[in-house]
């Protein structure tokens, strides 16, 4: 069935209003939007890292989860779901269940790229029939804005703030995308909201009904850490798509497929100029720092191009 | 009758998993636990039991995987020792905190550094306020009988639950056992009916709450009633695994305490050694006991101050030690309880023995009850925190 728009967003909500995370954040729309991949007879769990995400939608006694969920900790939502996911085999199995559940953890960068990796990790090579989505805001927003693996090079957070002699964070950002393709899972994609959402909205359902482990990597600003008005949001990922900082493309089976190729690729200052946490690498003298950035984009877009056999 | 065999303490423990047969084992190798896993993993392979067993890659995430597996409506297990049980204790809090009735089987092994594989009690004790009830077995035989008692007293309570026996000394010796057989395992132990869990198709719940100070004291309190609650379950269920089997269970094991004068208190199999001592100089007429502990969580307060209310001295032994330049943590709980109840007549001694498998004889408790006589004689205790059988 071709997408569409207004079918989905008319589907029953699995996550409810009145939550408390914040206008303009990226995280929120990605839950739902994913979530409303389901198909609407079949049930999930959900399992959440400790995150901005969780403390938002789950202060007790109250939760905007209309699925059962579960949260455990920072570094093990992979596992846990991976024992709520192996717990349905065996009711499966010794036949004390009929329904169909699908298993969904959500987690940030720092519960993802940091800390949870491990979990990630191993939950991927076991092979559990769950779909990780990491919430990507590069960086530690929950506890205030710090740096992370996934934090990009230069930015400016909270433990590498841009100083007169350091400026910013001097790593660049860890490919985790294509380090869950590495584990050979039947399904990897990168995605973002744009448009009328159907990239993000038909990648989520393939996550959700591979049989298998995989992995969506969903870049979901945050107006807080970024420093952007929230009504922003969705120009900021455009121009992070347009300008190939976060090409939208997808490994099926290891094969792969590139979801979309700009027709006139932007320069990064296009997208880094909109963003306060870059605004230092836009004052005289600092040209180098942009230059650098559109280099290292620039050898990552060939990288995968050259992998998607363009 | 049950059935005789012979049987190392993992043999023995993996075997009464086998016979109550849970639905899903989360663990990663550490020696002296390994085997637990690896005995159950050809269980899982050959078909003999219905478990998805997951071969994780971290002690973090088998805890993680239990935590999952359990919410998610199942019965969940691991074992593991030492730094295993340390990488797990973030889990641990929150799996009481779920109140998640799973069963872990553990090897009590010392703590590095520097490292050292052999038994002490520094790994149990580490995580003694995680707020799981504590089992310690002496034998091989009471590893494999704590361990059919576990989830029954678990479930009860709505708490997770550590079954400790001591790493090699009884996990590796192999001893006689008398097994129960498995159809009267499975009507003992029963089914797991969990009142809300992740897998229920008529209610979706949510777990693992962000509590704010408004609630997160009242959440607290209902897990520490439910560690008071699991006394009486500890007994009930211990009694009914004596009409069962004749062997009989409850929080403490008193040996000869009757009208002793002097007592030595401590966990595990050094009990077994202690037993062989009060039995040599008791034949030599000197009035001597020992109590042993079986559940240390929750803690025998009233029973221990009943036992030793008559003693003139006794000592704690403490196969760890809490580095507080004071005592380890089975003496300071004692003496609490003894305060607590207004128990000021005996004179109290602790030692720290056994760190790292250091070998406890039947000499070396003799010795023990020796420095006792002096006490119980002069009523000055001296120096109440004290090695055993260390250069110094």
């Amino acid at each position: 069935m071709s997408y569409s728009l207004k079918e989905n967003v008319m589907r029953p909500e699995r996550f409810a209003a009145g939550h408390r995370m914040c206008a303009g954040c990226g995280s929120p729309i990605a839950v739902r939007t994913v979530l409303r991949q389901l198909e609407p007879g079949d049930h999930a769990v959900v399992c959440s890292a400790t995150s901005c995400l969780e403390v938002s939608t789950f202060m007790y006694p109250y939760t905007a989860w209309k699925d059962s969920f579960i949260h455990n900790a920072f570094e093990n939502a992979a596992a846990t779901l991976s024992g709520v996911e192996t717990a349905y085999k065996a009711l499966k199995k010794q036949g004390r269940l009929d329904d169909t559940y699908k298993f969904i953890a959500f987690g940030g960068d720092g519960g993802t790229y940091d800390i949870g990796f491990q979990s990630l990790s191993g939950a991927m090579e076991r092979g559990h029939d769950l779909v990780y989505v990491c919430y990507d805001n590069e960086a530690y927003m929950n506890t205030g804005i710090q740096r992370s693996s996934s934090t990009p090079h230069f930015a400016d957070t909270t433990t590498t703030p841009a100083g007169s002699v350091i400026p910013g964070k001097l790593q660049q950002k860890k490919n985790l995308t294509r380090i869950m393709v590495a584990h050979g899972i039947p399904y990897v994609a990168q995605t973002t909201f744009i448009g009328n959402f159907k990239d993000i909205a038909e990648k989520a359902h393939r996550a959700i009904y591979t049989p298998g482990p995989a992995f969506l990597n969903v870049m979901a600003p945050c107006p807080r850490g970024w420093r952007y008005p929230s009504e922003k949001l969705m120009q900021i990922t455009k121009a992070a798509v347009e300008s190939c900082v976060w090409p939208l493309y997808e490994v099926v089976e290891g094969k792969y497929i590139l979801s979309y190729e700009p027709k006139n690729k932007l320069p990064v200052e296009e997208y880094l100029k909109l963003q306060g946490r870059f605004a230092h690498m836009f004052k005289p003298g600092n040209e180098w720092m942009i230059d650098q950035v559109q280099q290292e984009v620039d050898r990552n877009w060939q990288e995968l191009l050259a992998s998607c056999g363009k | 009758m049950g059935i005789r065999e012979r049987l190392s303490g993992n043999e023995a423990v993996a075997y009464a998993m086998k016979q109550i047969n849970p639905d899903v084992m989360g663990a990663y190798p550490i020696t002296p636990s390994t085997e637990i896993p690896q005995y159950f993993s050809a269980y899982v392979d050959n078909g003999e039991v219905d478990t998805e067993f997951i071969a994780v890659e971290s002690e973090h995430s088998a805890m993680s995987t239990c935590i999952g597996a359990q919410a998610a409506g199942v019965r969940a297990i691991s074992a593991t020792s030492s730094c295993g049980l340390c990488y797990m204790t973030e889990m641990l809090y929150v799996a009481a905190s779920c109140r998640l009735p799973i069963t872990l089987s553990v090897c009590c092994r010392a703590l590095s550094g520097p490292i050292n594989i052999h038994n002490d009690h520094s790994d149990a004790m580490g995580v003694r306020d995680a707020g799981w009830i504590m089992l310690f077995a002496e034998t091989n035989q009471e590893a494999y009988d704590n361990y059919l008692q576990a989830m029954r007293i678990g479930e009860a309570v709505g708490l997770p639950i550590m079954v400790c026996q001591d790493g090699f000394i009884t996990s590796h010796a192999i001893e006689n056992i008398e097994l129960v057989e498995t159809d009267k395992v499975k009507a003992f132990v029963g089914q797991y009916r969990p009142k809300h869990y992740l897998l229920d198709p008529d209610e979706s719940v949510s777990m693992g709450a962000f509590g704010m100070p408004a609630y997160y004291m009242e959440a607290k309190r209902q897990q520490a009633q439910a560690m008071i609650d699991a006394k009486d379950v500890i007994y009930k269920v211990g009694r009914e695994f004596g009409e069962m089997t004749g062997r009989t269970y409850g929080l403490i094991e008193k040996y000869m305490m009757d009208d002793a004068k002097t007592a030595i208190v401590l966990i595990g199999s050094s009990a077994g050694t202690a037993k062989e001592a009060v039995r040599q100089l008791r034949a030599q007429g000197k009035k001597v006991g020992l109590i042993k502990v079986r559940a240390f969580r929750p803690f025998p307060s009233e029973e221990l101050a009943e036992a030793l209310k008559g003693v003139r001295a006794f000592a704690v032994m403490d196969k760890d030690d809490s580095y507080n330049a004071h005592c380890g943590p089975l003496f300071a709980e004692t003496a609490a309880a003894l305060y607590a109840a207004g128990v000021r007549e005996p004179r109290g001694v602790n030692y720290i023995y056994g760190l790292g498998g250091r070998d406890v004889r039947v000499d070396s408790i003799k010795q023990v009850f020796a420095e006792l006589d002096k006490i119980a004689a002069t009523g000055y205790a001296g120096q109440t925190y004290r090695y055993l059988e260390v250069r110094e």
